[in-house]
């Protein structure tokens, strides 16, 4: 019971094998065995959206999917954002716009930002704060995260 | 938090799931999108041997329409049929009750037939699915069984599908000429249950309604089907400001809500009566087309 087994996950478009215990979750996987703290754990309970990855390109709970389930498929963290040409336009929003003040959340917030883009690449500022709606932020009052995710919209919508 | 440890079986076919369903001799769970399961077996209020993924089987994402119903497979997501244009266009209440459900995130992997087969008051699909009398198809190692989805769930968490059944779609029938539908639902915020929830289905004659359906999310120990509410309100006109407090009224007779941190009984009953109300209206314009 519970026997390990071998897992291969592409995170940020490198693959990884990891032998690991079947009740292992996703987000111990990233953090612990491929050391990518970028993705946060907040509560652990489901609830604050903090260790949001992007898996096959939807943005989910890490801390709520176990790590064989992304067997084969595609993770995608906060790590993998920037560039050859530096930050992605989410990240470079966040900073100019001052989305974010201790930084817990911002992890989850700019994975969840991207796949809403690159879904709705022109978010109503409801469509915005819908999408987030799952992911919490204890510090900066949404304000300036939806001022984050329409200066990438803009950006992104120039370079596109 | 992680939960216990389990075997991890990942069939590819509902035979090799109910196979491993069967072998785990009771001990056994399916895990669909886990957003129930997991939380419970982090907590260790679960902690099954086996856990069964059928997240790996082809086919059971099926989202269309065949033979005069609805088929949503056992790996339609809440976002999926969020997304859809068909539900959206010929099926509101579910696209009302899919943008409710707990959050985007939440959304991206819980499934429609999860929700149901897990078997808890607060969820927002059995009633949708007792609303729209759905049934439910299940495999088990006796093959196939159909379930009504108005009388699936037999206790908190309990339902009639065995535990070595695997839940396999559920099936609605299409809409008929003059049908509408609505899902009302309150909640204290993103994320949280149904202080109390209602759906509504209901067929027009011009104005007259000749069928309904009524169901009520997390205001008693199951989900409920307000059968006597619904029936009151076939031969009457949808217009009928009386007809409709009667219904709301019989709602909310139907309903046993306890006080809690959602609210008192006494508040959650009269969001069961106000509710019922608006969502008839809303079902009713639906019907005549006057209303997206
Ligand atoms: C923070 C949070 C908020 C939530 N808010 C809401 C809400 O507002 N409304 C709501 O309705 N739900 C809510 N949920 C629950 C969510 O909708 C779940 O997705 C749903 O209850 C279960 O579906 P699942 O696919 O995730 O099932 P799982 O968690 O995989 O399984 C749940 C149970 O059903 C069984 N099961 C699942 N699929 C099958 C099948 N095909 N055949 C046989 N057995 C099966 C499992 O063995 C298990 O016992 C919330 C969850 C969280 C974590
Ligand atoms: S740590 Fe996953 S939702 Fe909070
Ligand atoms: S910046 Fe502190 S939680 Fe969001």
């Amino acid at each position: 019971m519970g026997d390990k087994t071998v897992v291969t996950v592409t995170v940020n478009g490198e693959e990884h094998e990891a032998l690991i215990e079947p009740r292992l979750l996703l987000v111990h996987l990233i953090r612990e065995s491929l050391h990518l703290t970028g993705t946060h754990i907040g509560c652990d309970t489901s609830s604050c959206g903090t260790c949001t990855v992007l898996l096959d390109g939807r943005p989910v709970k890490s801390c709520t999917v176990l790590a064989v389930q992304a067997n084969g498929r595609a993770v995608s963290t906060v790590e993998g954002l920037e560039g050859p040409d530096g930050l992605h336009p989410v990240q470079e929003g966040f900073k100019e716009e001052h989305g974010l003040q201790c930084g817990y959340c911002t992890p989850g917030m700019m994975m969840t930002s991207v796949a809403l883009l690159a879904e709705n690449p022109d978010p109503s500022e409801q469509e915005i704060r819908e999408a987030i709606s799952g992911n919490l932020c204890r510090c900066t009052g949404y304000v300036n995260i939806v001022k984050a995710v329409q200066y990438a919209a803009a950006k992104e919508g120039v370079t596109a | 938090m992680l939960p216990s440890s389990f075997a991890y079986v990942a069939p590819t076919t509902v035979d090799e799931a109910v196979q491993a369903l069967a072998a785990g001799g009771g001990d056994a769970k399916v895990v669909a999108g886990g957003q129930s399961l997991l939380p419970m077996m982090k907590l260790r209020l679960a902690a099954p041997g086996t856990l069964v993924d059928i997240n790996g089987i082809a086919g059971l994402d099926v989202l269309e329409e065949a033979d005069g119903m609805l088929r949503i497979g056992a790996l339609v997501r809440h976002g999926d049929l969020e997304r859809s244009a068909l539900v959206r266009d010929r099926y509101p209440i579910i696209h009302d009750a899919a943008r409710h459900i707990a959050d985007p995130l939440i959304r991206n992997r819980g499934t429609f037939c999860g929700s149901i087969a897990h078997g808890d008051p607060a969820g927002d699909w059995a009633t949708v699915a007792s609303a729209l009398n759905a049934e439910l198809h299940a495999v088990g190692p006796d093959g196939p069984a159909v379930h009504s989805a108005r009388d699936f769930q037999t206790g908190m968490f309990e339902t009639r599908l065995g535990l070595d059944q695997v839940l396999v779609e559920a099936r609605i029938p299409q809409p008929v000429a003059g049908q509408g539908s609505a899902y009302l639902k309150v909640e204290r915020k993103v994320g949280d249950y149904a202080a109390a929830a209602v759906g509504v289905v209901v067929v027009l004659d011009g104005d007259t309604v000749t069928e309904a359906g009524i169901g009520l999310t997390n205001v008693g120990p199951l989900t409920i089907d307000a059968a006597a509410a619904a029936a009151s309100l076939v031969g009457r006109s949808i217009d009928d400001a009386a007809a409709l407090e009667e219904a709301g009224r019989l709602a909310m007779e139907a309903s046993d809500p306890p006080s809690d941190l959602r609210g008192p009984a006494e508040y959650k009953q009269d969001l069961v009566r106000v509710l019922t109300k608006r969502a008839l209206r809303t079902a009713g314009a639906r019907a005549r087309g006057e209303q997206a």
